[in-house]
């Protein structure tokens, strides 16, 4: 066990602290609520990008930094950055570039990265079907090849940001006569498209993070297909590891966790603070307890990571413990705050600016989101534990028969 | 940086966990906890040969003075083994109380018999976390005088550490006139707790605790780490016997661990207890090298391993069905361990409460 940083890393973390210090007061206001949306103002990231804290090991010719991939230099900065309260930058879109630059050709990349990580071109994802949801790989919006254009049509329903979006990356069904998984396409392409039509899904928060996107006869230039026809299955693998690698975040757990430390040491019941009612202290330590084993569990991937080693499970329970705490953080801070707790959208004596009963329900939705905790059970079960899948419902007919 | 443990640190869990797979296993547990034997003088001896006993002391008492971390793993791998043997209050509380508050002449008398398994040492302190139907013990003139209820490793004890109302630690002969020792029954039969009732006893007061509590506690924290290292253990074969039963174990023409109920009670329990590994490092680790959070550390490490036990503990019987509750079965040993870590040296609630004294928030 070693937890000292070398003497490079902690002038790292000096010179990040001293560029804080110096620019935070440039930084734009934050508005952190949206997952996956870039925030930054366009000035904001490209200072960050010039002194390599956004965007950090793009290429220069594609408009990052270009820093040799350096895990615990990124740590730093994501650590300094939320110590000061300050909106981090972005790498464009973490799902889409990092699939660009691997899977995408030469045009593609100049074409898509540069603005990306500029902040010019913002990205939305479409997977999720109205019918395919846990069963991603069902999916039937359909492209068909028209000359030398796609002609998509459609639903997709969860689209976040899709409102706001530039472009979308996309899941089609290129062969329908292909088995399942062997038959999606990858394409990308504006949301200006005709034929591309938004309508906002208002959740039980009241805003409208997700949309439900309808193609009908959306025509789109044949090339804007990362990967090989078919083999877009394979590429949004690719993109899903990048997503999920950030839902659960316990750096984040910690930061929410302190913020609830404050609210129960100001706030008071009866004349009481909170803190002081064995009960609430109760539920607030046992919380302790888990975020500090999920950190250093958090400490004990990155170093796999560093190592270039795979994890195993550590990393694969990161998703299904994290957000499961956040949402019990929230459920917390709403208990302790009673009545002040249900209070909302602006209301006289709001807490946090409604911030946790809109947490409890968001992080509700990441629950589900990105893999429910029951697809996150069996890939834990079946990855990680060597259980045996599901027989297939015709399997179990043959068996049973 | 690197979470991760030392290359010595894998070795000496592999010579452990190697040695008890062979020279511990169920069934000669079964034969110690059936006897209502006291410890496995077996086991004992090569423990002894494999230095654990030594693992805390240091080098000038003849110990092999490792750390905190070293001391959690051997723990983890006795849970494990379900190793019917003192150790939490023999091998680690009673040297540490000596370490931190005995005189010269304590360790030079003690340290190196302890080192070398030649005594067992029993340690009575559970007044002083909670009291229980206990007047307490008090001490005064070299004499002490009450009831030190749940004393642990003391049955088979040379010598007693017993903590007075006043947070001093003493030696007391166990042969001494006026001391009663009683074993008393509890539900785990690889370890002993016993009623040590003290009427005007001779002691030998460790004078670095006369006027500083600091060594009571320092004794209590690391004992609590080695109770949570130990459920690590205990808990980890648990969630391992559920998976490998649910993989054999066939119903309606299938493996039970392919249908999602019980795939998903496997992969529960994996999701709980792996981060505990991470804890139990950190805080052993902590306990040694960042002592200001060593005491907060050890209260979240023995609460939440003892809420996480429960749940493996209840989980992994349920996988395996009815035969989880046979004795046949013999899992039963492991649960009871489990149950037997986290009442002892407080429970949850109790050490929780004290993670937020420690923090001040109360």
């Amino acid at each position: 066990m070693d937890l000292e940083y070398s003497p490079e890393y902690r002038e790292f973390r000096d010179e990040v602290r001293t560029f804080l210090d110096e620019h935070k007061h440039k930084a734009p206001n934050q508005k952190p609520e949206i997952p996956g949306q870039p925030n930054s103002a366009k000035e904001w990231q490209q200072l960050l990008i010039e002194n390599g804290y956004a965007a950090r090991t793009i290429p220069r010719e594609y408009g990052g930094y270009g820093a040799e991939p350096d895990i615990l230099k990124t740590r730093i900065i994501a650590e300094e950055f939320a110590r000061a309260r300050v909106p981090p930058g972005h790498s464009g879109d973490n799902r889409l570039v990092p699939t660009v630059l691997e899977l995408g050709t030469e045009e593609q990349k100049q074409w898509l990265v540069p603005p990306s990580v500029r902040g010019e071109m913002s990205w939305c994802q479409g997977y999720s079907e109205p019918g395919s949801g846990s069963d991603l790989a069902s999916l039937s919006t359909k492209a068909e090849l028209d000359g030398d254009e796609w002609v998509i049509n459609g639903q997709k329903i969860w689209t976040s940001g899709a409102q706001n979006a530039d472009m979308m990356f996309c899941l089609v069904r290129t062969e329908p006569d292909a088995p399942k998984h062997n038959g999606i396409s990858y394409l990308v392409f504006s949301m200006d498209t005709p034929g591309i039509d938004v309508r906002p899904l208002v959740t039980m928060t009241g805003d409208a993070f997700f949309n439900e996107v309808f193609f009908t006869d959306a025509r789109v230039p044949a090339n804007q297909i990362i990967g090989k026809r078919g083999e877009g299955w394979f590429v949004a693998n690719t993109t899903l590891r990048y997503e999920r690698g950030g839902l659960g975040d316990p750096n984040e757990a910690e930061n929410r966790f302190n913020r609830i430390v404050d609210i129960m040491q100001r706030e008071t019941v009866g004349g009481e603070r909170l803190i002081d009612n064995p009960i609430y202290r109760d539920r607030l330590l046992k919380l302790q307890g888990q975020i500090l084993a999920m950190k250093f569990n958090g400490m004990r991937v990155l170093s796999h990571n560093i190592k270039g080693e795979e994890p195993g499970l550590p990393r694969w329970i990161v998703k299904l413990n994290g957000c499961e705490l956040n949402h019990q953080m929230a459920g917390l801070a709403i208990d302790v705050l009673g009545e002040l707790g249900l209070l909302y959208d602006g209301s006289p004596y709001l807490r946090d600016g409604g911030f946790w009963q809109a947490r409890y329900m968001l992080d509700l939705g990441l629950i589900i989101g990105g893999g429910t905790a029951q697809i996150q059970k069996n890939m834990i079960g079946e990855r990680a534990l060597g259980l045996p899948k599901e027989p297939k419902v015709d399997e179990a007919k043959a068996q049973a028969a | 940086m690197d979470f991760a443990l030392s290359e010595e640190q894998r070795m000496l869990q592999d010579s452990i966990a190697g040695y008890l797979e062979s020279g511990c296993p169920l069934s000669r547990v079964r034969e110690v906890a059936e006897a209502g034997e006291s410890r496995a003088d077996d086991i004992w001896q090569e423990l002894t040969n494999l230095g654990v006993h030594g693992v805390l002391i240091d080098e000038d008492y003849g110990g092999v003075g490792l750390g905190v971390l070293e001391a959690a793993l051997i723990a983890e791998a006795l849970g494990a083994a379900v190793a019917p043997v003192p150790y939490v209050a023999s091998s680690i509380m009673a040297p540490v109380a000596l370490a931190e508050a005995g005189s010269t002449g304590q360790k030079e008398t003690w340290l190196p018999q302890l080192a070398a398994g030649e005594v067992v040492a029993g340690v009575g302190l559970s007044e002083q976390i909670g009291r229980r139907e206990s007047e307490g013990v008090t001490a005064s003139g070299g004499k002490l005088r009450g009831k030190a209820m749940f004393a642990m490793d003391a049955a088979s004890a040379d010598i007693l550490i017993i903590a007075s109302d006043d947070g001093a630690l003493h030696l007391v002969d166990p042969g001494a006139s006026g001391l009663n020792r009683e074993k008393l029954k509890t539900i785990d039969r690889t370890r002993t707790v016993s009623e040590i009732t003290l009427d005007r006893v001779d002691a030998e007061v460790l004078p670095g605790s006369v006027t500083n509590r600091e060594p009571l506690l320092t004794t209590i924290d690391v004992g609590r780490v080695i109770l949570a290292a130990d459920t690590l253990g205990a808990a980890q074969v648990m969630t391992d016997k559920a998976i490998e039963y649910a993989k054999e174990r066939r119903q309606f023409n299938r493996v039970i661990g392919s249908f999602q109920a019980v795939k998903h009670m496997c992969a529960e329990m994996a999701a709980e207890l792996e981060p505990c590994r991470s804890l139990i490092w950190y805080t052993a680790h902590a306990y040694s090298a960042i002592p200001e959070e060593g005491r907060l550390m050890a209260c979240h490490a023995k609460a939440h391993l003892s809420e996480v036990g429960k749940f493996v503990a209840r989980k992994s019987t349920e996988v395996h069905g009815g035969m989880g509750i046979t004795d046949l079965l013999g899992l039963h040993y492991w649960f009871k361990r489990i149950g037997f870590n986290r009442q002892m040296l407080g429970a949850p609630e109790l050490v929780r409460e004290e993670a937020a004294r420690v923090q001040a928030w109360v």
